[in-house]
């Protein structure tokens, strides 16, 4: 459960150049939720999502996790908080001097874990996000799906309970988008990670999120479940937000191609996603007490 | 060729241990330059107004001092630097007493190109170590110099190149090398063949760096 009780952020400057980021935003997430914070560029959704793992500092109000105040953590505790959340990036934000397999193993190295062990969980990451064979390649090497499938496997190294995707798909096409989708409605499912899912497209919040809070301005101008806001948006903004989104016809009208060979040629990625599915594959056995 | 042979037979161990002479003298003050510019372009990164310790005063103090180190004439500095020299390793002549003043005059230099490269490093890697639960040391260590080793090592060939011609004009002091070969022969003694095969050398190694540090960037860089 992540709580955030009157939360606020603003940038130092003079009373005219003073920029509120957040005003008094309260939000409750539930475990096991894929919760959209959508709205325009500058709405202050990124500086919103950066609060949760302390990225930023709010200059006002809480935050909660599971009950615990995390807003003043310092040192060691910061860090410990920061690894066990999990996030990923519009632009992946992959080590481009490092192997997929060591970009993976990234947050463990942070604690020391020992090579193997590292390296173990790593490969059955890879394996989890249809990579498995990419391992040793090198980020420059690779699609922008696929890139961020990296990312995700790396975000998941430390068993988080909880993922931020700041903008995940925004830096991607609609294929890879709908893939990346996806693998993380997967995850969460099959792994129980709340999600927390920055996105200025309505189409994505609408294809994986179960509740959706819309912002501006730096405040949160309506929060609900995902089909009731789209069905009946109460606020002006959700409503231009709607009328302008050029994505939702895109993906809506999207389907999932049928495993032809042609389909998997360009994003290998994609065909291998159907082994998370199938029972009995170890891949699907990376529950939280798996490692 | 009879000209060659006479040339090599009177000048040969000169111009060998000249070239020898150089590559120690460069080679170490680049070494000792390193140790002192690294920590101190980090810290110049890591203090500065979007580090990720931001603090100004130490910022300010760490930009004058390299300022001033990289402001005063190599010469002034050979000659003004004899005492700390003969402190630090007994004598101001020959290859040792070149290395102080050339690491003395190149470290504020090399902490000023570790802190561009470091710079070079996209801010977003950054963030994601940090959303990792990543300590400054451990972003220093295995994001800004990981990340910037091609860039770190093409100025490692730069700083290279650069003190090989400091180390020319610690020649004057007495140091050795090419460099005093060239100043002393055909300069002062007007022996030209002596000075042109000296420069000749010189030109070669030089290009012989360089092309070095271009083949160990691009082997390093995984982009």
């Amino acid at each position: 459960m992540i709580q955030l009780q009157h939360l606020s952020k603003t940038y130092e400057g003079s009373a005219e150049t003073a920029h509120h980021a957040l005003r008094d935003v309260d939000l409750a997430i539930a475990d096991g939720d894929v919760f959209g914070i959508i709205g325009a560029s500058g709405a202050g959704k990124s500086t919103l999502v950066r609060c949760i793992n302390l990225l930023e500092r709010p200059t006002g109000g809480r935050i909660l996790i599971d009950g615990r105040d995390v807003t003043d953590l310092s040192g060691k505790q910061l860090l410990e908080l920061r690894s066990s959340i999990g996030m990923i990036f519009q632009n992946f934000s992959l080590f481009q001097q490092r192997t997929v397999l060591r970009n993976v193993t990234f947050p463990l190295e942070l604690r020391h874990e020992k090579k193997e062990p590292r390296e173990k969980r790593a490969r059955e990451l890879l394996e989890l996000v249809g990579l498995g064979d990419l391992a040793d390649r090198y980020p420059s090497q690779l699609s922008g799906g696929q890139q961020q499938r990296v990312a995700i496997a790396r975000a998941l190294a430390n068993n988080p309970a909880i993922m931020l995707c700041d903008e995940a798909t925004s830096a991607l096409d609609t294929r890879s988008t709908v893939s990346i989708l996806k693998l993380l409605a997967d995850i969460n499912r099959d792994l129980g990670v709340t999600m927390v899912v920055i996105t200025h497209s309505l189409a994505v919040a609408q294809k994986v999120c179960n509740r959706i809070a819309v912002i501006d301005g730096g405040r949160i101008v309506e929060e609900g479940l995902t089909a009731e806001v789209f069905a009946n948006p109460q606020s002006p903004v959700t409503r231009e937000l709607i009328e302008n989104d050029s994505l939702s016809g895109d993906l809506a009208a999207w389907k999932e191609p049928e495993p032809s060979e042609g389909n998997r040629l360009d994003d290998p990625a994609t065909g291998s996603l159907e082994l998370v599915d199938a029972p009995g594959n170890p891949a699907v056995r990376l529950d939280r007490q798996g490692r | 060729m009879d000209f060659l042979m006479q040339f090599f037979d009177a000048y040969g161990l000169l111009l060998a241990q000249g070239t020898w002479d150089t590559i120690v003298m460069t080679g170490v003050s680049t070494l000792f330059a390193y140790v002192i510019g690294v920590p101190l372009g980090v810290a110049l990164i890591v203090t500065g107004p979007n580090g990720l310790k931001p603090h100004r005063v130490l910022n300010a103090v760490l930009g004058w001092i390299v300022n001033i180190g990289r402001s005063i004439p190599f010469i002034i500095l050979l000659v003004a630097l004899i005492p700390f020299t003969r402190w630090i390793v007994g004598t101001s002549l020959g290859v040792p007493g070149a290395i102080v003043p050339l690491v003395v005059a190149s470290a504020p230099f090399v902490g000023r190109m570790v802190e561009q490269s470091l710079a070079e490093v996209d801010g977003g890697l950054v963030e994601a170590a940090q959303s990792f639960g990543a300590s400054v040391w451990q972003i220093v260590t295995k994001v800004f110099l990981k990340e910037s080793l091609p860039s770190l090592i093409r100025g490692v060939s730069i700083t290279f190149i650069t003190l090989f011609g400091y180390s020319a004009m610690a020649g004057t002091v007495g140091a050795g090398g090419l460099g005093d070969i060239a100043i002393r022969y055909g300069y002062q003694r007007y022996q030209d063949d002596v000075m042109i095969a000296a420069v000749i050398l010189c030109i070669v190694l030089v290009q012989v760096f360089q092309s070095a540090g271009d083949i160990a960037a691009r082997k390093v860089d995984k982009r």
